[in-house]
């Protein structure tokens, strides 16, 4: 009895949560297109989700590109099938790599940053404040963020995918004996629009989850600095799993389509 | 002319608001003490309208702030948080000036700048704070920053939330008339949330005693120490024994 009571419970908070996201993701759609537009806000988001995140997505692709290429090169040494590192290399990361690890990388850095960021203005006050002064907290924290993140990723994945494979094509010709051209030219036949097109609009659905992780859990956090490091590993924890799901099923699609 | 109405408000199951029924006259100076945890700024964010009471009404003029959204009433009230909560990425011009910059009233930002600098030295400060980041300033001087932001509109209603919380008793005093001062010249409704007895005594013509979620007593500031009510005998005097638990 007492694990049914227990199920229902955890059922009912599950349901709940739900409802607040839901709630949540229909209010900032329905702050997207009214006025006011908070441009500088806007501005100010783009350049630390897009531009701040650069570096680091810059370097885990290289490394990842990289790394790919010395394992597609054992792999496919087993079966004589080395010829095929720059096709499964640019593949592999304009599909699945890129956008994966993009995804998770600005994640880390950006879901968090967001939660803490409103978790600290929720606990001290300023989310009130920002009521008090007439001013829609949704509006001005949560639309700018969501629409920098959401615009910013594919345009990180598609330099990110450019960089795992400049990775992989750095240790093909220094590492692996191929010439410059037969890489470049294997890439170029083997790569097609979809392979690329897929992982950019993957980047459109990463983004708007981190962003969201970020802003909901920031704006639900509770009291004090453990309420928003709850907030802060919440929302890092809730984009990657989510990433991840959404990846399988956006992969699905692609993949019967 | 602020109406509360037989307010309830339950969290997790636990009354803090019990049939709250209290009167603000317009261009009075009102406080309400109580205890940590009686209930004030549940009551406070109740009149604001960042929540809604379970029971009971809220009017301020003609406008029920617990039935409308909250945007209809904010533009004539200014608001003193507790901890200032002036906003760590703007400079203290942008924090003073925020409701001109980024909501309705748009001004320019020469004006608003001009605006902020008539308003910090209003509240005392000089015009090199304006650039300052709220990170840089003392705890008063963010008090002082953060009553200059409640101002700017000039408000017909403050709601000033423990102003002095925190501050030495020199700065609590300075903080105090300028509240008085600012009240007065304004002819603003003020309604004062402190637990700080020589506060009430220097702002407010009216005080209120809030405990259990229920207004215990009701008076003038100037007979507060001279009050037999027990609850109110107990607070003035920081009795252990009485009516009021601490909790």
């Amino acid at each position: 009895m007492r694990i049914l009571q227990n199920l229902g419970k955890s059922a009912n908070i599950f349901l709940q949560k739900i409802g607040r996201v839901t709630k949540f993701i229909i209010s900032i759609f329905s702050n997207l297109f009214t006025p006011p537009t908070y441009g500088g806000e806007i501005l100010k988001a783009f350049f630390q989700i897009g531009w701040m995140s650069l570096p680091v997505l810059g370097l885990t692709a290289l490394f990842t590109g990289g790394a790919l290429a010395l394992q597609i090169y054992a792999g496919g040494s087993r079966f004589n099938a080395e010829q095929v590192v720059p096709a499964i290399v640019a593949i592999g990361m304009a599909r699945e790599l890129g956008p994966v690890l993009g995804g998770l990388i600005v994640a880390a850095r950006v879901a968090s940053s967001i939660a803490a960021e409103i978790g600290t203005m929720k606990v001290t006050e300023q989310v009130d404040a920002l009521i008090t002064l007439s001013t829609d907290p949704i509006k001005y924290l949560a639309v700018p963020r969501v629409l920098a993140a959401t615009l910013s990723l594919p345009v990180l994945i598609a330099i990110g995918d450019s960089i795992g494979i400049l990775g992989g094509y750095l240790v093909g010709i220094n590492r692996l004996d191929f010439s410059s051209s037969t890489y470049l030219a294997s890439t170029a036949s083997m790569l097609q629009i979809s392979d690329i097109s897929s992982g950019l609009v993957k980047g459109v659905f990463f983004g708007f989850i981190i962003s969201l992780s970020g802003c909901y859990c920031g704006f639900h956090s509770s009291n004090g600095a453990e309420g928003v490091g709850k907030a802060t590993k919440s929302a890092v924890v809730a984009a990657c799993v989510c990433i991840l799901a959404a990846n399988y099923i956006l992969t699905e699609v692609f993949f019967n389509s | 002319m602020i109406k509360i109405n037989n307010v309830h408000k339950a969290f997790s199951g636990q009354n803090v608001l019990d049939g709250v029924d209290m009167l603000v006259q317009e261009g009075s100076s009102t406080a309400i003490i109580g205890t940590s945890g009686a209930g004030k700024s549940v009551l406070l964010k109740i009149l604001l309208g960042l929540i809604r009471p379970d029971i009971g009404e809220v009017s301020i003029g003609n406008i029920k702030v617990s039935k409308d959204k909250p945007g209809r009433t904010l533009s004539e009230i200014g608001m003193l948080f507790q901890g200032s909560a002036l906003f760590d990425s703007l400079p203290v011009w942008q924090n003073i000036c925020f409701k001109f910059l980024k909501g309705r009233e748009k001004l320019s930002i020469q004006d608003a700048k001009e605006i902020a600098i008539q308003k910090l030295e209003k509240v005392g400060l000089n015009h090199e704070v304006a650039n300052k980041y709220p990170s840089d300033l003392s705890g008063g001087m963010k008090k002082r920053v953060a009553l200059a932001r409640a101002i700017v509109g000039n408000p017909k209603i403050i709601f000033f939330d423990e102003p002095t919380t925190g501050l030495d008793p020199i700065m609590t005093n300075t903080i105090n008339n300028l509240i008085r001062e600012i009240v007065e010249t304004m002819e603003a409704t003020a309604l004062t949330i402190t637990h700080d007895i020589s506060s009430v005594e220097q702002i407010a013509d009216n005080v209120a005693l809030l405990e259990s979620g229920r207004i215990r007593w009701e008076g003038k500031s100037k007979k507060l120490r001279d009050s037999k009510n027990p609850y109110v005998y107990q607070f003035v005097n920081g009795k252990t024994k009485g009516p009021i638990t601490a909790i």
